[in-house]
């Protein structure tokens, strides 16, 4: 059995807000819910399947109560900022499955003005607590063997926020509107070698909803269809410490998942939401899906090759989290919602890719260097 | 971090216990699978590769080198570097690199064990040789 074609994303909504500090996390939860019903012109009675990770209070059964949703399939997996990219590929199996039929998955938070949930630790806690790994930390050990074994260079990285300003400056809800350069990127302070402040996403307020459907409800809705053909997942992490190799992310595993499913290859792709924590997980994830060849993502990504319109592969239309929005430090949700915008053909007119038929949205979630996730989604016009 | 940072007591649990009584004794020990040959790091009761039971408490050298590494500049606690060592014996393990000058690091380097005091048992760190 398989996911392809039997579930289509009926509705979007990313919230505005970049900055919400008169308004609750649970809050933020219901107004990105009802935006993406209005999106779907659908209500809140119509849903019956629902869908969230740990940035929802309470996780699903107090978030589903203060919703007041009545729904017959639920899944709270939580793998950090790719939860919705995996949410979304389990939704299509539920769908696909008749265990529901209209399903919901939110994400909200407030990393500016409240209280962030703690990282879950493991079985490691004793053996890596004291070392202080953070986002920052890992994702520059990772970027360092890059460089060390391909020659990659933070003039190349620096091209991926270029392109992300680039794209940034038409969305006027992006926290940053300013067009960068190499140069910028590359004099902004060192956060964790090699990453450099502009190599890092924005922190923001937020929260972004899908609604996910079968096709016949999908045509019966108001806007232009667009359905899941692939799917993939996969967890890395160092596994006792054997064969350490950290040039590579779980996308190696998810990424020809959905690409076979969808019977597709990254040269058939028209545009890429590419989860862009940092400058050098976009580089990483973009050779691990099969874009460019392991080790040649630096030469992929420069000379503006991610900037739409200019490159052969347009990337993160909206700013992405490098310029964006990057709602509880999860960037999964606006990676899908952009995808969505360009296929329906609704992205800005500046960043809007033509003939845009086939896109993919893919991240990773947890700490890349240490243990994570890897979801990929090929999303299609119909 | 430095000498002067608090680091958290190791909380143990029995399948870790003895790996904390012998970091007090300054010895790093890592797990080895007698079924298929293989070590392992940190230590699990059943061997993560075969799934075996057979697994063992072996002494490691404390020897290695850095597979990689980043200096963390922004910390309330001052700058630390994190990285990741290969011992000789084969697993490789996540740390922070003490007692050196941290912009001198370079991935291929040889480093050693050292032991830092906590509440409770030590916990193993690693320094340059060279």
């Amino acid at each position: 059995m398989s996911i392809k074609g039997k579930a289509h994303i009926a509705g979007i909504f990313e919230h505005p807000t970049r900055h919400a500090p008169d308004k609750s996390t649970a809050q933020l939860h219901a107004e990105v819910a009802k935006g993406a019903l209005e999106d779907a012109g659908l209500t809140k009675a119509d849903i019956d399947g629902y869908f969230c990770a740990g940035d929802a209070p309470g996780g699903v059964m107090a978030m589903a109560d203060y919703l007041g949703l009545k729904v017959r399939h639920f899944d709270s997996t939580d793998t950090g900022g790719c939860s919705y990219l995996v949410h979304l590929g389990h939704a299509a199996e539920a769908i696909a499955a008749g265990k529901c039929s209209i399903a919901l998955i939110t994400l909200a938070g407030k990393p500016r003005t409240g209280v962030m949930p703690p990282r879950a630790s493991g079985a490691e806690a004793d053996f890596e607590a004291a070392y202080g790994a953070t986002t920052h930390n890992v994702y520059g050990m990772c970027a360092m063997r890059h460089m060390h074994e391909f020659g990659t260079t933070s003039e190349q990285l620096a091209w991926i926020k270029v392109a992300a300003s680039h794209h940034a400056q038409h969305n006027p809800h992006a926290m940053l509107r300013d067009v960068v350069t190499v140069e910028d990127v590359l004099n902004s302070p060192m956060i964790s070698d090699p990453l450099h402040r502009m190599d890092c996403c924005v922190v923001t307020d937020g929260g972004g909803a899908l609604i996910v459907t079968t096709e016949a409800i999908a045509r019966s809705l108001k806007q232009p269809l667009v359905r899941m053909i692939g799917h993939g997942e996969a967890l890395k992490g160092p596994r006792g410490g054997k064969d350490l190799d950290l040039t590579y992310s779980a996308g190696v595993w998810s990424g020809p998942r959905a690409f076979e499913e969808a019977g597709v290859t990254p040269k058939d792709i028209k545009y890429a939401s590419i989860y862009d924590s940092f400058t050098s997980a976009v580089l990483m994830q973009l050779e691990d899906l099969g874009f460019c060849r392991k080790g040649e993502g630096g030469k992929f990504v420069a000379d503006g090759n991610l900037i739409s319109g200019v490159g052969k592969l347009p990337f993160n239309t909206d700013g992405g989290g490098l310029c964006s929005n990057h709602p509880v430090n999860r960037g999964g949700m606006t990676k899908i919602i952009e995808a969505v915008r360009q296929l329906r053909g609704q992205a800005h007119p500046k960043v809007q890719v033509k003939n845009c038929d086939l896109a993919i949205a893919h991240g990773t979630g947890g700490l890349l260097g240490v243990r994570h996730a890897a979801s990929t989604c090929i999303l299609e016009r119909v | 971090m430095d000498s002067a940072v608090k680091y958290p007591k190791p909380q143990g649990n029995p399948e870790t216990g003895h790996f904390w009584e012998q970091t007090a004794k300054g010895k790093l020990m890592i797990k080895r699978c007698t079924a298929c040959g293989e070590a392992h790091y940190f230590p699990r009761s059943l061997c993560p590769f075969c799934f075996s039971d057979k697994t063992v408490w072996e002494e490691s050298s404390g020897e290695g080198d850095i597979y990689t590494f980043s200096l963390m500049r922004k910390s309330a606690s001052g700058p630390y570097a994190i990285g990741y060592v290969t011992l000789k014996e084969g697993p490789s393990l996540l740390t922070n690199f003490v007692d050196c000058d941290p912009s001198k690091l370079k991935i291929g380097q040889k480093v050693k064990v050292v032991f830092k005091p906590t509440d409770g048992a030590p916990l193993p760190f690693f320094t340059p040789v060279e």
